[in-house]
């Protein structure tokens, strides 16, 4: 048996008391991971389909609209719809230019503290909720690879700020109606709304309040990441009412686009 | 007249089962209150930890229908109907009914090294107040270790408890690490030696914490960033390869001259 070399003498692999059961808990704790599994799901499930679509993400001047969906914004290929183009242009892409781009959402979003904490449990189930045992026999958590390198997030939430710039670009443009002047239409709130809630998502991000100030061993001596790391520090408590909050509003933002695009929908002007 | 039954583990490293005792209820009573009904009346040898009865000093901790919970607070008419589930802290030893040897506790607090200042400037160390607030939220620690006794990672895995010194402790290397007088860079230790890496930041100790401390988004992820910083961070690495410096000195504390 095991034992751990300090002066308290622990000898490792003593009984333990209670019964031998995964849990006793009575509640319903098995809500959470459900839910988890169902938003995700239907999310990956959409966002796989819209991806592949390769049609219907940008609503032009034709109709007097400037809007672009977030899963195809930039788009770098040689055969975007005409208007949607970001200017820089890849040749010879032959798939659907949202392919080139999500990855980076992607890592950012899977690489997430917040989602890190919903899939280990949800669909790792280690463990499926607190006071539940594991669903595996040995256990090395993000030691080795291939978790270790979820040590990357915050390389992603760099790349999370340029599609953040993009988009809020994507909603400036929203306010044009080609032809018309400028003015409000519901695309361009859902637009706004959607990179609102994508800054919010990135802002109250863990490796943003580190690096920005937390990391800091003497916030006395650097005012600016004092101040910043108090106003950054409850919203991140947030982080994951904003997690959810921008992960579904940028799926029903493709949805509205799409709708749109597809004619099935006009475009409200409000003014 | 109200019952209450509550179903209590008995039993030594030897085995044991549930006792189920059914008492009147009492209003506005803790768990607690009859776990000590339940020794005055029908068990006079049911052992169990107490101290305080108020939260504080974190020796009744148990589990309450499954739930890592102190017994002080724990009032009975907020659980559901039906019987109450009383089982010793899963994680550690049983030593006799709900009594459980926390030493694995003690050991691992003993393995972190103390805070290291730099000598004492002639005019003393002053230290500034946003400086040593995030550790005090850590401070308001009653160590009663019911994050340790949910914590998965022993909890599940008896063989992790060797290289692993848990939510409590991993917290207690972020607050010296955070610590503003402290010279020791406590990084590689965190990740080499007490297994920061095997949390997976599920935060059932930020759950279960009878001090509402969040030890997960405060201590743990801070910690992890800090370790990135030193180990993970192509960028910080060439910055520390290009300045020469691989670990904090004594002159970067926060040793403040007098004003
Ligand atoms: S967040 Fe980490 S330390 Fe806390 S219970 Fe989960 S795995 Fe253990
Ligand atoms: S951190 Fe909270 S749960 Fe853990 S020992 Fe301290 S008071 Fe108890
Ligand atoms: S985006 Fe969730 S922690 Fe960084
Ligand atoms: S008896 Fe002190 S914390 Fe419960």
């Amino acid at each position: 048996m095991a034992t751990l070399e300090t002066s308290t003498k622990v000898v490792l692999g003593g009984a333990r008391g209670g019964p031998d059961a995964p849990t006793l808990r009575t509640d319903r704790w098995w809500i959470q991971p459900v839910a988890t599994v169902s938003i995700l799901t239907a999310f990956v499930i959409y966002s796989t389909w819209a991806a592949f679509q390769n049609k219907n993400y940008y609503v032009g001047a034709n109709v007097h609209r400037d809007l672009i969906s977030p899963f195809y914004s930039p788009c770098l290929t040689d055969h975007c719809v005409p208007g949607s183009s970001a200017g820089f242009i890849l040749h010879g892409w032959p798939l659907s230019p949202a392919l080139l781009i999500l990855i980076f959402p992607l890592g950012f979003r899977l690489s997430c503290y917040y989602y890190r904490r919903s899939y280990y449990r949800a669909f790792w189930w280690s463990p499926p909720s607190c006071a539940v045992a594991d669903a595996h026999p040995t256990y090395s958590g993000e030691t080795r690879f291939p978790l270790i390198m979820q040590n990357v997030h915050r390389w992603f939430f760099y790349f999370g700020v340029l599609f953040n710039i993009m988009l809020t670009y994507d909603a400036v443009r929203a306010f044009q109606q080609p032809g018309l002047g400028w003015g409000v239409t519901v695309g361009t709130v859902v637009l706004v709304v959607n990179a609102t809630l994508l800054w919010m998502y990135s802002l109250t991000c863990h490796a943003c309040r580190h690096l920005f100030g937390g990391g800091s061993r003497r916030l006395s001596a650097h005012k600016l990441r004092a101040r910043f790391w108090q106003f950054v520090s409850p919203l991140n408590a947030k982080h994951m009412n904003f997690a959810w909050a921008s992960l579904i509003f940028v799926a029903l933002t493709d949805v509205y686009v799409r709708l749109v695009a597809s004619g099935v929908l006009t475009d409200y002007k409000l003014f | 007249m109200a019952e209450v039954t509550m179903r209590v583990w008995r039993g030594d490293a030897s085995g044991g089962d549930f006792e189920t005792y059914t008492l009147p209820k009492n209003e506005g009573e803790v768990v607690l209150d009859v776990v000590h009904r339940i020794q005055a009346t029908e068990a006079p040898d049911l052992a169990c930890r107490w101290n305080c009865k108020a939260g504080k000093c974190g020796s009744c901790s148990a589990e309450i229908n499954g739930k890592p919970s102190l017994m002080c607070m724990t009032r009975v008419d907020e659980l559901p109907e039906g019987p109450i589930t009383v089982t010793p802290m899963k994680t550690f030893p049983i030593i006799r009914d709900l009594v459980t040897d926390v030493s694995f506790n003690f050991a691992m607090a003993e393995k972190i090294p103390a805070l290291l200042p730099p000598p004492m400037p002639a005019e003393g160390y002053r230290m500034f107040q946003e400086d040593v607030q995030r550790g005090q939220e850590f401070r308001k620690c009653i160590e009663c270790f019911l994050c340790q006794d949910v914590c998965h990672v022993i909890r599940d895995h008896e063989d992790n408890k060797e290289h692993y010194a848990g939510p409590r402790f991993l917290m207690r290397i972020a607050e010296l690490e955070m610590h503003p007088l402290d010279t020791n860079d406590r990084r590689e230790y965190a990740r080499e030696e007490m297994g920061l890496g095997f949390c997976n930041i599920t935060k059932c100790c930020t759950e279960v914490c009878p001090e509402g401390i969040h030890i997960t988004d405060n201590a743990l992820i801070a910690l992890k960033e800090r370790v990135v910083d030193a180990h993970y961070d192509p960028v910080a690495w060439l910055g520390r390869k290009i300045l020469r410096r691989t670990k904090r000195t004594a002159a970067e504390a926060a040793v403040q001259p007098a004003p």
